[in-house]
């Protein structure tokens, strides 16, 4: 049913081929059906989404592309239970969450969504080992649990030496190794980036998609990713481009990018010290 | 998520900011410190008056026997014959909030020792063994004289200190014999020097005989003029009174329309008058310090309002994680609990060395009372949780995505 709506919606330039309906709907993660999102600015309305439906299913991973204002921001939010859709309806793991409360939402947040941000968004003046354990303390896990699940999602993104540093002591790409870490220790069903790269040079962008990649091919973890770079939304599998609040283009990606081949194609960093914590 | 966790969540908050954590607590410290120090000197200005209260004597009410007023004589009070010694015995067997009584009376005249003499001002006071007690006026040299002597009216005396003075000039009175209206008193003992009373009469100049010694042989009455009694407690001089008065009465035989002749003086009163303005010194100190404290919680609020503001990104990203907004508000509370309470018991030792510093470089007399520790440390905590609520409550109140935009 899912996929029917995905498919029904005009203006869709459907490139993506969901396979049998019902397979699809059993490994289906995300699904926003004829989402719509008004702000009221005073006396104007403004329509942020104008019934917005979409697909997303576990092990995918989808760029979300468009110019500012185009919705897919207040998409990002509303998939990421940080906002409810003004009309329609969402499903998380087949959960409708769209009428969910305050609490309820953040408990979804903490159990079900990774969120990794432009800006990093790490405590300052906390260690890298108890950023990654910020998300477990909300969801009540013991110290050592803590501890050990930390640890070793700091290994999977390759900061395995660093658990002890300060962000300010970690670099940029370093500091977004551990954002990713946070967003992945709850074990959630997707991880959310927002323009994860948008403060990182090329080299060190590539890298992190490297782990992103990584994560999606070795664990298969779902990963939505909002960027604005095409180069970046190259390393997805698929894109979703919004514009005016709906959504424009979707399509699987053609001659996929991988941040692996390209970093052992690219000259080494002589005074890279991230070099020992590669992947 | 636990208190627990949550508290050592909110302690690692403060930890990553340590400056301002100081300086935020400074305004309790000082508030709290200001409350425990002034209430020291307070208390202890109060407890020295009460000292010079009870130096009057313990919890004492003087009985006097009332005026003279029959068949057109009148006189002042002592004059009436009524009041005979039983009656005090009466009044010290069968009033319960009586501890002591003595009979007493009194009467001008000449001391002779050798080739010296003296009058005192202070008279010659006729009283039983329980004067020191009563009085509260212990015997510097030598010793009072015993139930023995007052039983067989012995001519033994005490001296006040001004009357050694004038009659011995530096020899010891002790075993001496002097002369009290002509008459041969051994002296016993010498009382200790007390000062002035609070209206400027010298109360050493003085001699204590037995009361019977003094009614039989130096004044020939049968009456006394005067009882003192103490009273169990400070707060049982007014039933003591009370009591007296209902058992005078009926032992005198008074009808209901009689006046009393009697008058009873409590000391109390003047005990109360001194520590009425000895406590409101106390309360204006505290609730000068009060304000102090008062401005230390709004300093913690300002600082935490600022701090909502400054961390409005860690807020968000608390939020975004999954914190709920009640985690959220007890973190931001508990921090402020946490920099108020820990102030306070700074404040405490800061307050406790200050009056230890007054004591000793002042020499003001100083009393740390373990309720003003309490009182002061609970209240720390509670400025904790009123000036931390609102800003709290902001800090739930965000919204994450807000929040996570905030620059």
């Amino acid at each position: 049913m899912e996929a029917e709506v995905l498919i029904n919606d005009k203006g869709i330039e459907s490139e993506s081929e969901p396979g049998s309906p019902l397979a699809a709907f059993a490994s289906t993660v995300i699904a926003l059906d004829h989402v719509h999102k008004i702000y009221k600015m005073g006396d104007v309305e403004i329509h942020a989404l104008r019934g917005v439906s979409l697909q997303i299913d576990k092990g995918e991973f989808v760029a979300i592309m468009g110019a500012s204002g185009s919705g897919k921001s207040t998409m990002m939010n509303i998939v990421g239970c940080l906002d409810r859709p003004s009309k329609g309806r969402y499903f998380l793991e087949g959960q409708d969450v769209s009428g969910l409360s305050k609490d309820d939402r953040a408990d979804i947040r903490n159990r079900k969504i990774g969120f990794v941000f432009q800006g990093f968004n790490l405590l300052a003046r906390t260690s890298a080992l108890e950023n990654v354990e910020l998300p477990m303390l909300y969801l009540g896990v013991k110290h050592a649990d803590r501890i050990r699940r930390a640890k070793e999602a700091l290994e999977l993104v390759g900061l395995g030496q660093r658990l002890n540093n300060m962000p300010n002591q970690l670099s940029g790409g370093q500091q977004q190794r551990v954002a990713i870490a946070r967003a992945l220790v709850n074990d959630p069903s997707i991880i959310l980036a927002d323009e994860p790269t948008g403060n990182l040079d090329s080299r060190t962008s590539i890298e992190v998609m490297d782990v992103f990649q990584y994560l999606n091919r070795e664990q298969g973890i779902t990963i939505a990713l909002v960027t604005h770079e095409p180069d970046i939304a190259q390393y997805a599998t698929r894109v979703v481009v919004f514009k005016d609040g709906k959504v424009r283009r979707d399509y699987a990606v053609e001659n996929r990018r991988s941040a692996r081949v390209e970093l052992e194609n690219l000259p080494a960093n002589v005074d890279d010290e991230e070099e020992e914590d590669e992947l | 998520m636990n208190l627990w966790v949550t508290f050592k969540v909110a302690l690692s908050a403060l930890g990553r900011n340590k400056m301002r954590a100081a300086l935020t607590m400074l305004g309790i410290i000082i508030g709290v410190g200001a409350v425990i120090a002034m209430v020291g000197v307070g208390q202890g200005a109060s407890a020295s008056i009460q000292q010079q209260i009870a130096s009057l004597g313990n919890n004492m009410l003087y009985v006097w026997s009332g005026s003279q007023n029959q068949g057109g004589m009148r006189g002042g009070s002592g004059t009436a014959a009524t009041f005979v010694p039983e009656d005090v015995d009466a009044i010290e067997r069968e009033c319960t909030a009586v501890k002591e009584a003595s009979p007493a009376v009194q009467a001008g005249g000449q001391l002779v020792f050798g080739n010296q003499n003296w009058s005192p001002s202070g008279r010659i006071v006729g009283t039983n063994e329980k004067f020191p007690s009563i009085r509260a006026w212990p015997i510097a040299s030598g010793e009072f004289f015993s139930d023995a002597d007052v039983k067989t009216a012995a001519r033994v005396c005490v001296l006040g200190k001004t009357v050694v003075d004038n009659l011995f000039e530096g020899a010891d009175p002790v075993g001496q014999t002097i002369r009290v209206r002509n008459l041969p008193f051994r002296v016993l003992g010498v009382l200790s020097s007390k000062g002035q009373s609070s209206f400027g009469q010298d109360q050493d100049d003085t001699v204590i005989v037995p009361y019977t010694t003094e009614m039989k042989k130096l004044l020939s009455i049968t009456h006394i003029q005067y009882a003192m009694v103490s009273a169990i407690s400070p707060g049982a001089t007014f039933l003591a009174q009370e009591q007296i008065t209902d058992l005078l009465r009926q032992r005198h035989k008074l009808s209901a329309n009689q006046d009393n002749d009697f008058t009873i003086r409590n000391l109390t009163d003047v005990a109360d008058a001194a520590n009425q303005s000895s406590s409101i010194m106390t309360n204006l100190l505290a609730s000068i310090a009060g304000v102090a404290l008062m401005v230390g919680g709004i300093g913690i609020m300002n600082i935490m309002l600022v701090s909502v503001t400054e961390r409005t990104r860690e807020i968000g990203i608390r939020m975004a994680i999954g914190a709920r907004s009640r985690v959220i508000r007890r973190q931001f509370l508990i921090e402020s609990i946490t920099l108020s309470l820990v102030g306070g018991i700074i404040g405490v030792i800061l307050g406790v060395a200050a009056s230890i510093v007054i004591a000793n470089t002042l020499k003001w007399p100083t009393l740390i009372s373990p309720i003003s520790i309490i009182v002061s440390v609970v209240f720390s905590g509670l400025v904790g949780v009123i000036f931390g609520y609102y800003p709290a409550v902001r800090a739930a109140a965000l919204d994450p995505i807000d929040a996570l935009r905030y620059e």
